[in-house]
């Protein structure tokens, strides 16, 4: 059932809020390869981020098995087999940028003089040289989530999980950091697992998508993103991204999850 | 860059402060020149109209403003020393008490908050016990306070900060509860995913994000210690203090009503002092975004 290989696998899992009121999650079955970068994407209430929680072991699903890297989830927790970023960057107010990546660090007990190499190598990853002592609020919206990137890296967490990170962002700094994301899974050769409610962004980044349907949450079906690697800005101006966006919206739309079409999809019905 | 920009910025920032220190300063007279001609304004329409409502003004119910200063720096009784050095020496002897109750109030205050964020049970069990009291006077549980204890063998001022501890606790437990569960969920969810213990969860998240919170309590407290300390001191008969001082003077308020109200604006500059002294250890302390100092 859950291959010895998988980055994550899951099996049967559901999730029901309440007494069993509101089914938020129903038969989750999805294996992912190591060096996968996966991301979901539906409406809101189709349990997306639900479902990256119980992959983290920070909510407990009510049927099902969760695996990360070969061991139960909740181990695979106590284990920092993972890294997570969320829509906002939760970068802790009195700390210093530095200091912000540093905390995960300091919490495995990492020596003084290692934590300041990482850091340095982490401040380097996501360009955020000459500012190490500002403080979250000195920082842009786009900056804030780079330090919380760098924090969920810092201690070479074989999986990624990312809530929306790019999510609260304007759409030029959104598409900037998608490069960087890119990049920087490049050099990890981390897992990612990236929830989304942007076609494009899910297209442009992922290996494969996950779309969700709302209410219970399921898997609608999965569409296999066969872009070259590595990707770059003129990756968006291929004609297989339009039709591999097209097919995400059409497979969302097939689910009955249609929503607004975001602003990037109306521009692509023009050039298809 | 950024180096650069903030070399850059450094000059501004350092006028900025030489120029808002001047302004609080200008402010502080203005304040005071306010305070002045309010009193001494009231005063001279209240003598001149024969005002009996709300009191009869006079000399003895508002002293000159000068003549109240001035008091300060006469002979406390013939030959005696000066009444400030009365009034100084009468300040330390309760800022000892009211410190010591401010230390003692606070780190309860601080432990009881600590315990009850991780129980809801006791929360609920708690909370009510610790609202109520703060509803019984301090002036009805004084007596009680000072002779149980003298009783036992406890020096007087160490009672009398005992009392003062009991006001200042209460807003100490209460705001760091509240800071305590300030906490930004996403900022516990981030604590689990790193499989933090509780320990280290309150210690590097909970407690620095209490901090402002935890502040504003202890500048509320570092005055209502002093107000303790002073009230305490009145029934247990102790009378190197300011309360005994206050006492003392309020028998000879007809007589002597200046020494009185020279008393409270040394009682009013202690209290000051000891905000003062919070404030500016929250300065050093929260390091915030200045719109999220509480």
């Amino acid at each position: 059932m859950s291959a010895p290989h998988a980055a994550v696998s899951l099996a049967g899992v559901g999730k029901t809020f309440g007494k069993g009121a509101v089914r938020a999650l129903e038969d989750i079955d999805l294996a992912i390869a190591p060096g996968e970068f996966v991301s979901l994407i539906g409406p809101s209430g189709c349990g997306k981020s639900t479902l990256l929680r119980i992959v983290g072991d920070l909510i407990q699903p009510s049927v099902g098995d969760v695996i990360v890297n070969g061991k139960p989830a909740h181990r695979a927790r106590l284990d920092h087999d993972y890294g997570i970023v969320f829509q906002s960057a939760v970068l802790y107010d009195w700390r210093t940028v530095t200091k912000n990546i540093s905390l995960p660090l300091e919490l495995l007990g990492w020596s003084r003089g290692r934590r300041n190499e990482r850091v340095r190598e982490m401040v380097e990853l996501v360009e955020l040289s000459g500012f190490e002592s500002h403080h979250p609020w000195q920082l842009s919206g786009g900056m804030q989530q780079r330090v919380s990137i760098a924090r969920a890296l810092s201690f070479d967490p074989a999986l990624l999980l990312m809530d929306e990170p790019f999510g609260a962002l304007d759409e030029m700094t959104r598409e900037r950091l998608n490069m960087e994301l890119l990049r920087i899974w490049e050099r990890s050769g981390s897992t990612i697992v990236f929830v989304t409610h942007s076609i494009p962004e899910a297209v442009f980044l992922s290996t494969r998508v996950v779309v969700m349907s709302p209410r219970p949450g399921r898997i609608a079906g999965i569409v296999e993103i066969d872009l070259p690697q590595p990707r770059g800005a003129e990756t968006r101006e291929q004609p297989r991204f339009f039709e591999l966006v097209t097919e995400v919206r059409e497979r969302l739309a097939g689910s009955g999850a249609a929503t607004a079409p975001t602003e990037p999809a109306l521009v692509t019905e023009e050039r298809v | 860059m950024a180096a650069i920009a903030s070399r850059r910025a450094a000059p501004a920032v350092g006028d900025g402060r030489a120029r808002a220190l001047l302004d609080r300063a200008a402010l502080l007279v203005v304040v005071l020149a306010a305070i002045w001609a309010v009193w001494e304004g009231f005063r001279w329409i209240g003598i001149r109209t024969e005002l009996t409502w709300p009191f009869p003004v006079n000399d003895v119910t508002m002293p000159r403003l000068h003549e109240i200063v001035g008091q300060l720096f006469e002979p406390s009784r013939v030959n005696g020393p000066l009444l400030i050095d009365v009034l100084l020496d009468a300040a330390l002897f309760t800022a000892r008490e009211a410190a010591v109750g401010f230390f003692l109030g606070s780190a309860i205050g601080f432990g009881l908050a600590v315990v009850l964020v991780h129980s809801r049970l006791l929360q609920r069990g708690f909370l009510p016990y610790i609202v109520a009291s703060q509803t019984v006077p301090i002036l009805a549980i004084a007596p009680m306070v000072v002779v149980g204890l003298g009783s036992k063998g406890v020096t007087g001022w160490v009672a009398v900060a005992i009392l003062a501890a009991y006001l200042t606790f209460f807003p100490v437990a209460i705001n760091t509860l509240r800071g305590l569960q300030s906490a930004d969920p996403r900022a516990l969810e981030l604590m689990h995913s790193y499989a933090a213990s509780r320990w280290t969860i309150l210690w590097r998240l909970r407690v620095p994000a209490s901090m402002p919170y935890v502040f504003s309590a202890l500048k509320i407290s570092a005055t209502a210690s002093i107000v303790g300390a002073i009230i305490g001191e009145a029934p247990s008969s102790i009378q190197e203090g300011l309360g005994g001082a206050i006492l003392n003077f309020n028998q000879y308020y007809s007589l002597e009503p200046r020494n009185l109200w020279a008393t409270n604006i040394v009682a009013a500059a202690l209290g000051i002092t000891f905000f003062l002294v919070v404030a500016g250890a929250e300065r050093v302390v929260v390091r915030r975004a200045p719109e999220n100092v509480a």
